[in-house]
């Protein structure tokens, strides 16, 4: 294995990492204001509205921060663990993805500001936002597609090159990751580009809004998977180095992953529980299949503390518990991480609750549902992503972590964990009290109902404004390994154990896989779709409400 | 694929109340009638809302015994008819569309709570037991005043 990385290669994924944090910045200081004018502590200058923050909020966080962080994790990965060099076309492909995701950005972001666009990162029809809107997010996805044709590419070229070979397992999982997001947003793009382009510019008068609806939640709920799996590859790959473990089994492993590529995309109807215009058979049996990631989430969950507890009791940990103790709870690059695998756990446990068919009615577009995902995506994968840069960069730069950096890092987890729970903890019990999400601050007539909410929606800018404290400390951390020592930083790859059984050839047949994947898709959607395309409802003008 | 006795009893055990959790979710689905909302209960032209009976008049009126049938249009940003009274222990049967984007439709404290999509009525029933003022409220952003968007149905 090299020891040291590529420095072409790291360019590029500096850029992506840099353009991640960036967003995160921006949408930190969207999400602090949006928190207080939402406890009532505050009321922003006329010209900005509560509505074009929580917009930006959402796009910058839930697609830049995550997209641009994972394509750069996973090209340093790929050039790391598949010939210590990204191919020139890959290189190519990632470099001309990276600026159109980055024009389509820039243009989103003047449109927001614009108010041209306050339609929120769902952008439901038929509130119309103005059609560049829908072209910057075409042209994200369209670089996002590229980013990903690249690593295909590549993982293809390595395995010609390596007949016979088992492909590394980082590889592998980028490869299922990306597999996963090229499926899944055709139905975003079928909805900008078919329906939504078209309607926004005048050229047709009227839009199927169950429709677009549909197509929109076909792509987002995979997308909350497209966050997850990277973390996934975190804590399945680099987390066993980093503790001076093995990989528990990469079977398993792999066997995981094929999983949530089943399983995350023919769910979207999840999401749409509550609305008519779908037949309640087929919401509950994507309701079920939904359901399904529970086998690749236990599976994890028990590698995972399988390879705690092996590379403990190789250490001389006593005791049912003992392997606990020699973890290393004082470096960063665990802590962080560990500290998402440990808030998953409640996280995935209300992500059941919202998927339960009738039970979702209780938390439905409630302040619950905000405080479901503030854990999953803004808790596990974000605390991951920070875990991550304080090894990668200094992969990257040729630098080492110095202990203050460490130590700066630890704390910087500290203050993510406090706000979150503090903020998390009040978005989930005022939602149980029937708080909406999304909505500005109001008592409605000072209706005793309402009222009874606002301490918690004072708790839930507490908790932001120590969260916005935590992404300033996590970019001050950025910039300053920047400028961390010279040295030598390894990429920490883990290994399998040597008990683990050899991995099974059928684990590479994507042939089947992506068909088992297309079947699946084509059980759960083709007759609610057909239903939609069918049925004599008339569509809707657009409408431009804000 | 080769898998650890342990992991084996462990998935065993994580899989066997996942069947237990879906079956009670479809019993209670198809067997006790507690479905989310269902399909095409009636269409309208999203357009020609107040042209279309009944929803050119949005109305609460009696319809049985301690039922009552309620007629509302959600639009931006308000309901249809406002405010509403019942008294205690009725069950309303509430029928709503939206005459211009989507909205959401939530009385806090029950359970009622349902999408309001352009084209389509969304039907929901709930029996209040208890007086009180209850707030009905939109819970799907759908613009610039879209906090403000509520009513009341009054039990006494």
């Amino acid at each position: 294995m090299n020891t040291t990385f590529d420095r072409k290669d790291g360019r590029l994924v500096l850029a992506h990492i840099f353009f991640a944090f960036g967003a995160l910045l921006i949408g930190g200081i969207a999400g602090m204001l949006q928190g207080m004018v939402k406890g009532g502590t505050i009321t922003l200058p006329a010209n900005i509205g509560y509505y074009e923050l929580l917009t930006a909020h959402g796009v910058l966080m839930a697609l830049i921060f995550t997209t641009y962080f994972i394509i750069g994790f996973l090209y340093s990965g790929v050039s790391q663990s598949m010939g210590g060099s990204l191919l020139p076309l890959t290189k190519r492909l990632g470099w001309i993805g990276y600026i159109l995701m980055s024009i389509g950005t820039l243009i989103g972001v003047v449109v927001i500001l614009l108010g041209k666009a306050s339609v929120l990162y769902t952008f439901y029809a038929p509130m119309k936002a103005s059609p560049y809107f829908y072209i910057a997010l075409a042209l994200v996805v369209i670089g996002s597609w590229l980013s990903g044709f690249g690593i295909f590419y590549h993982y293809a070229k390595w395995r010609k090159s390596n007949k016979g070979k088992l492909s590394p397992l980082f590889g592998f999982m980028s490869v299922i990751t990306m597999l996963l997001w090229q499926i899944a947003t055709i139905g975003v793009a079928l909805e900008v580009v078919v329906q939504l382009i078209p309607w926004s510019f005048g050229w047709v008068d009227t839009i199927n809004v169950v429709l677009s609806r549909t197509l929109f939640w076909f792509f987002g709920h995979p997308l909350v998977y497209f966050w997850l799996l990277p973390a996934y590859m975190c804590w399945y790959v680099i987390i066993p180095k980093i503790i001076g473990g093995k990989i528990f089994s990469d079977s398993l492993a792999r066997m995981s992953f094929i999983l949530f590529l089943f399983f995350s995309i023919p769910v979207g109807l999840h999401h749409q529980l509550m609305e008519p215009g779908v037949n309640h058979f087929w919401k509950y049996l994507q309701v079920t299949l939904t359901f399904m990631v529970v086998i690749p989430s236990l599976m994890t969950a028990f590698s995972l503390f399988a390879t705690f507890e092996l590379n403990g009791r190789s250490k001389g940990a006593k005791g049912l518990f003992g392997w606990v103790k020699v973890l290393p709870w004082g470096d960063v690059r665990f802590f962080a991480p560990f500290m998402g695998m440990l808030i998953f756990i409640p996280a995935g446990a209300g992500g059941l609750i919202n998927a339960s068919n009738q039970m979702n009615a209780v938390v439905h577009n409630t302040l619950w549902v905000t405080g479901h995902f503030h854990l999953t995506v803004a808790t596990s994968v974000a605390l991951t992503f920070f875990g991550i840069i304080y090894w990668l960069i200094p992969v990257i730069t040729g630098r080492v972590l110095t202990p203050r950096m460490n130590r700066l890092g630890i704390i910087q987890t500290l203050i993510w964990c406090i706000g979150m729970f503090i903020m998390s903890g009040s978005m989930h019990t005022v939602g149980l009290l029937g708080s909406p999400r999304r909505t500005a601050y109001n008592t409605y007539d000072d209706h005793p109902d309402a009222i009874l909410w606002m301490p918690y929606h004072v708790a839930m800018a507490v908790g932001g404004i120590i969260l916005f404290i935590g992404v300033l400390l996590i970019i001050y951390n950025l910039i300053s390994m920047m400028r961390a020592p010279k040295g030598n930083t390894e990429y920490p790859i883990g290994e399998v154990a040597e008990e683990a059984a050899p991995t099974p050839r059928y684990m590479e047949n994507w042939k089947l896989w992506i068909t088992i994947t297309v079947i699946l898709i084509l059980v759960a959607y083709t007759i609610p779709i057909l239903d939609m395309l069918n049925n004599s409802t008339p569509g809707s003008p657009g409408y431009v409400t804000w | 694929m080769h898998m650890h006795r342990l992991e084996k009893v462990w998935l065993s055990i994580g899989v066997s109340m996942l069947a237990v959790f879906l079956l009670i979710l479809g019993v209670m689905t198809f067997g006790q009638g507690m479905a989310p909302p269902n399909k095409h209960v009636n269409h309208i032209d999203p357009t020609k809302v107040s042209e279309t009976a009944p929803f050119d008049q949005p109305q609460i009126k009696q319809i049985g015994d301690n039922e009552y049938e309620a007629v509302m249009v959600a639009y931006a940003f308000g309901y249809d008819p406002t405010p509403m009274e019942v008294p205690v222990g009725s069950k309303v049967n509430f029928k709503v569309t939206s005459s211009d984007v989507v909205h959401g439709f939530q009385i806090p404290k029950t359970n009622v709570n349902v999408m309001v999509t352009p084209g389509e009525i969304s039907e929901v029933s709930h029996t209040f037991d208890k007086p009180g003022e209850y707030l009905i409220i939109c819970n799907e952003y759908c613009g610039i005043s879209h906090e403000m968007m509520k009513t009341t149905l009054v039990v006494k």
